[in-house]
């Protein structure tokens, strides 16, 4: 008897899938709390733009007549990461920025109104029905026999593995390697001591809401494509999970919030897979309280000592 | 030294243009399986034309801006002799004197029409002022407030349905049970620093709809639950024809029937518990709690060397605000006699912040205008309707940047040591 | 020997590899002052922090009144009768001094939500006898004509013996002081060490000190602790310890 078996690596490839998407909207989450220590609730409606763009760029291109796959997914990525990241740019200067350095909450009531002023933006200007586009990669290898049950590895979930290594590596060598993500991560460990040996701190921050945003791009073609459909609230949801990607990593961690999307990804693909698909969300959201409530500073976040 | 800011300006130009171009500029739309496209209304590009160019102007411009800023005298605010009037208890308590009295005979010259509008008001005041004991007075973010107004609705649906019972039973188990949620979420997550709490609840929340969605063989899921009885006075129905044994308030008092009746009664029945929500906050305000809550909001350390007890004081004010999402909850379910799922999603939790955000943390009036604004003024103009929540997530954007303590600020009642 | 009101023993405190406070023993006896000195970044706050409940200690014991009160939160110590005030001032800035002094009483107030509710005999009786209460320690500080401004508002100086006052209103048995003397001029600490005097006299209470103003420390307690980076290095009555020759090396040698 194999075909549990399968079922069970099924399950697994479609929650590393959602969970590798859910890692790249984490960054997001997880470097600017890591660096201002505010939670962008907008970040979600950013993931969500980008999912437009990708779908905007495509059909264009498409009309255009050209028909290479290759350069239209390169088109998809690099125009929705621009307009994303002028999305993460312009969000940091008008709504966050001015309110820098008060009470915690401030900021964070900026961004739940931010979040659902993007929302609607895009609702008003693209409609609020789904939007369906037909699947541009299609096909995919079976794991296992032939015959009767087996998993598969579709080309899609293939080019979102291989796209998200690509990105994270990049990250991973951006900020261990190059003079703004020193910087980065010198903001990281104190912004006001950072700031006072000379470093525009505003830029690294701009950068870093900018960097999380590109990478919400990324997830947003990716996903869109996996899917297939989108529409203006999908950013809610998909900032939640990959919000609670980040915290279940530990926030202010990188290689946490891969963990923690991972993880995420296979706990709702394995619940969806063996009990119910309506409770998925209940338990990624069940999953997010505990944490809170037993281990805050996640699976990989450095414990905070309280000030006196 | 005065100078054009030609590299910013045309960033931000270019920035604009980002922006914009392709999501505002371009609409996808769906034809059969595949996509195509259309680009916007010569209005919406004009629109987006005009953005462009006051943010490069601005920006070019911008050191001739700030010297003119500086310039202009400051916002006025109010004048001395009103807000030292104010001050004094007499005109305060003649103000409210009055505001209520109007809001009483206000039924018996209104039409129908505004009278539901005032009910409604009357339910997003009571959900308002039950956030802001946990947003204003005790600074505690939830973000999931509406799961308890939807704990309250179903409680009252579903006990009506299954148990038959009544509108003021009903009531009094909708606020048990809110509270009895609001205690049970409360005790474990209050510990949590003030953002995570703001998304814990915000999950609390969610996972409370996804549930009455799911949970067909209780709630009925997505289709709801409908019949739902109206409130009584003291037994008495408002209807045509009263059901078995029991009396019409038409004929108990002998006058004609007019449906109009019930509609004024579920008006006065809202104004009864937003006034004695009004009097629970005013004495909680004045009782060692209220001192409490502010201390705690001001600085939790020192609360805690001081002996009180941070969970048990943040635990009342969760607690006593979920209690009144529950009462709120119970009178919206028997005045729509319909509930579902959809009424108590996540956008409803934001209305209610922005509420409480605009009209002034803490601050009771305050509430009570900016639940009046956000209610009445997409009622007035259907075509604001549409951009309703544009706006709402807007205003909280701008409040937050200009005057986070909101548009009336919270002024409590200080003790004063006479010797 | 009696019972010691707080008796402090192999007290140790690690934040990761740093070892703040190490095996430091103390013992204050009912109406002593007692003071712990030493040179900045010595751990001194730290023992406070850690005796307080708002660091769990790595290990060792503190008994006050008999009892083991390390690991119990800090509002349970506080409760206990062990109140502290702070390096910078933490008083509650927007409400007004006598409020400040009403919050502290929070734990012996009617509390009950009912009773406040309906207004009560009980409930108005209790808040009389606390205000009258915070009108007495107003007076004792010299506050009373300040009573109804924002604490905020007031002279540095004010907001010390604010903080003060506010812990006595919790009526504790050991009132621990951090630094109450930073930042006052020679008047003012004169009369705050007649306040700390006054309250070991006439109110019983024990006082646990931190303190650099070695004039104010040496005058006033009873016995010293002096710890150096974080070790415990030499205690006894302010002669023995000023005549110490390590400590002179250690502090008082610059001074």
């Amino acid at each position: 008897m194999t075909e549990p078996l399968y079922y069970f690596i099924q399950q697994l490839l479609n929650g590393l899938t959602v969970g590798s998407t859910y890692a790249l909207i984490a960054i997001g989450y997880t470097m600017v709390y890591g660096i201002i220590g505010m939670i962008n609730f907008a970040h979600g409606e950013v993931y969500m733009i980008g999912s437009y763009i990708a779908f905007i760029v495509l059909a264009a291109l498409a009309l255009l007549g050209l028909d290479s796959l290759a350069l239209m997914l390169i088109g998809a990525f690099a125009i929705s990461m621009i307009v994303t990241s002028a999305y993460g740019f312009s969000i940091e200067r008008v709504a966050y920025r001015p309110l820098r350095g008060g009470n915690r909450l401030i900021p964070l009531i900026s961004a739940i109104g931010m979040s659902i002023f993007l929302q609607n933006v895009v609702r008003l200007a693209q409609g609020s029905r789904d939007i369906a586009m037909p699947s541009l990669i299609t096909g995919g290898w079976s794991i296992g026999p032939e015959e009767g049950f087996h998993a598969t590895l579709s080309y899609m979930q293939l080019v979102i593995f291989i796209v998200t290594f690509i990105t994270m590596t990049a990250l991973t060598l951006f900020i261990s390697r190059s003079r703004m993500g020193r910087a980065c991560r010198a903001c990281a460990e104190d912004i006001k001591m950072t700031n006072l040996l000379g470093i525009n701190t505003n830029n690294v921050i701009a950068l870093t809401f900018v960097i999380g945003a590109a990478l919400a791009a990324v997830a947003g073609v990716l996903l869109s494509l996996y899917y297939g459909v989108i529409n203006p609230y999908i950013g809610f949801m998909a900032g939640l999970k990959a919000f609670t990607a980040a915290v279940l990593g530990g926030i202010g961690s990188i290689p946490g919030a891969v963990l923690g999307g991972l993880l995420l990804g296979v706990t709702e693909a394995i619940t969806a897979g063996y009990f119910s698909t309506e409770y998925k969300d209940v338990v990624a959201f069940s999953l997010l309280i505990l944490i809170l409530l037993f281990r805050p500073t996640g699976i990989l976040g450095r414990p905070e000592v309280e000030k006196v | 030294m005065k100078r054009l800011h030609f590299k910013a300006a045309l960033l931000s130009l270019a920035v604009v243009v980002a922006l914009t171009g392709l999501l505002l500029g371009v609409r996808l739309e769906q034809q059969g399986t595949s996509l195509s496209l259309s680009g916007a209304t010569p209005d919406v590009l004009w629109k987006m034309a005009g953005a462009g160019l006051f943010i490069f102007l601005f920006n070019l411009l911008r050191d001739w801006i700030d010297a003119a800023r500086g310039r202009l005298p400051a916002l006025p605010g109010v004048p001395g002799g009103i807000s030292q009037l104010s001050e004094l208890v007499a005109v305060r308590r003649l103000f409210w004197c009055f505001v209520i009295a109007a809001a009483i005979v206000f039924p018996f010259f209104a039409n129908r029409g505004a009278i539901d509008l005032a009910t409604l008001v009357l339910i997003y005041v009571m959900l308002g002022l039950g956030l802001n004991i946990v947003v204003g007075l005790a600074g505690l973010l939830d973000l999931g407030y509406v799961g308890f107004y939807a704990v309250g609705a179903y409680s009252y649906a579903l006990l009506a349905m299954y148990f038959q019972v009544g509108f003021w039973t009903g009531l009094v188990a909708a606020g048990a049970l809110a509270a009895l949620f609001g205690f049970l979420l409360g005790f474990p997550v209050l510990r949590l620093r003030g953002d995570y709490l703001a998304i814990v609840t915000l999950g609390f929340g969610e996972i409370i709809r996804i549930l009455l969605n799911n949970m067909t063989w209780l709630t009925n899921g997505p289709n709801g639950i409908g019949g739902i009885d109206k409130p009584t006075l003291f037994g008495l129905e408002f209807n045509r024809r009263a059901a078995e044994g029991a009396q019409t308030f038409h004929e108990f008092f002998g006058i004609a029937f007019n449906t109009n009746h019930r509609v004024m009664f579920l008006y006065l029945l809202a104004l009864a518990l937003v006034l004695a929500t009004l009097f629970v906050i005013n004495r909680l305000l004045r009782m060692p709690l209220g001192r409490a809550w502010e201390a705690m909001r001001e600085d939790e350390i020192a609360c805690r060397a001081l002996g009180l007890n941070p969970t048990h004081i943040k635990l009342t004010a969760f607690t006593i605000g979920a209690t009144f999402a529950g009462f709120a909850g119970c009178f919206f379910a028997a005045r729509q006699g319909f509930i579902s799922p959809e009424s108590f999603t996540f956008i409803e939790s934001a209305i209610i912040l922005a509420i409480v955000v605009l009209g002034g943390m803490g601050s009771q009036l305050g509430v009570i205008l900016a639940a009046i604004v956000m209610t009445v003024l997409p009622e007035l103009a259907r075509e604001f309707n549409e951009y309703r929540m544009l706006l709402f997530g807007l205003l909280m954007v701008v409040m937050m940047i200009w005057r986070p303590q909101g548009l009336l600020p919270m002024k409590r009642p200080h003790l004063e040591l006479r010797t | 020997m009696s019972q010691a009101l707080l008796e402090v023993s192999g007290l140790t405190m690690r934040f990761g590899g740093l070892l703040a406070v190490n095996n430091v023993a103390l013992r204050i006896d009912k109406g002593q002052v007692v003071s712990i000195i030493g040179p900045n970044g010595a751990g001194k706050t730290t023992v406070f922090n850690c005796l307080t409940g708002f660091y769990q200690p790595t290990s060792g014991s503190v008994r006050f009144q008999g009892e083991e009160v390390s690991g119990l939160p800090g509002f349970r110590i506080a409760r206990k009768g062990m109140v502290r005030t702070f390096q910078h001032v933490r008083l509650f800035k927007e409400m007004t001094a006598v409020e400040n002094l009403l919050v502290a009483q929070h734990m012996h107030l009617n509390t009950n939500f009912l009773a406040g509710l309906l207004k009560t005999p009980g409930f108005r009786r209790s808040e009389r006898e606390a205000m009258q209460l915070a009108a007495y320690w107003l007076e004792q500080v010299d506050l009373l004509d300040v009573a109804n401004r924002p604490a905020g508002t007031l002279a540095y100086g004010q907001q010390r013996r604010l903080e003060i006052a506010r812990c006595m209103m919790t009526k504790p048995s050991l009132l621990m002081l951090d630094e109450p003397a930073a930042g006052l001029n020679p008047k003012e600490t004169d009369d705050l060490k007649a306040l700390i005097s006054l309250l070991r006299d006439q109110h019983a209470v024990s006082v646990l000190l931190i303190e650099h103003d070695m004039k104010l420390v040496m005058s006033i307690s009873d016995h010293i602790y002096v710890i150096n980076q974080g070790t415990p290095l030499a205690d006894g009555t302010p002669q023995q310890v000023h005549n110490n020759p390590d400590v002179i090396k250690a502090y008082l040698g610059e001074a």
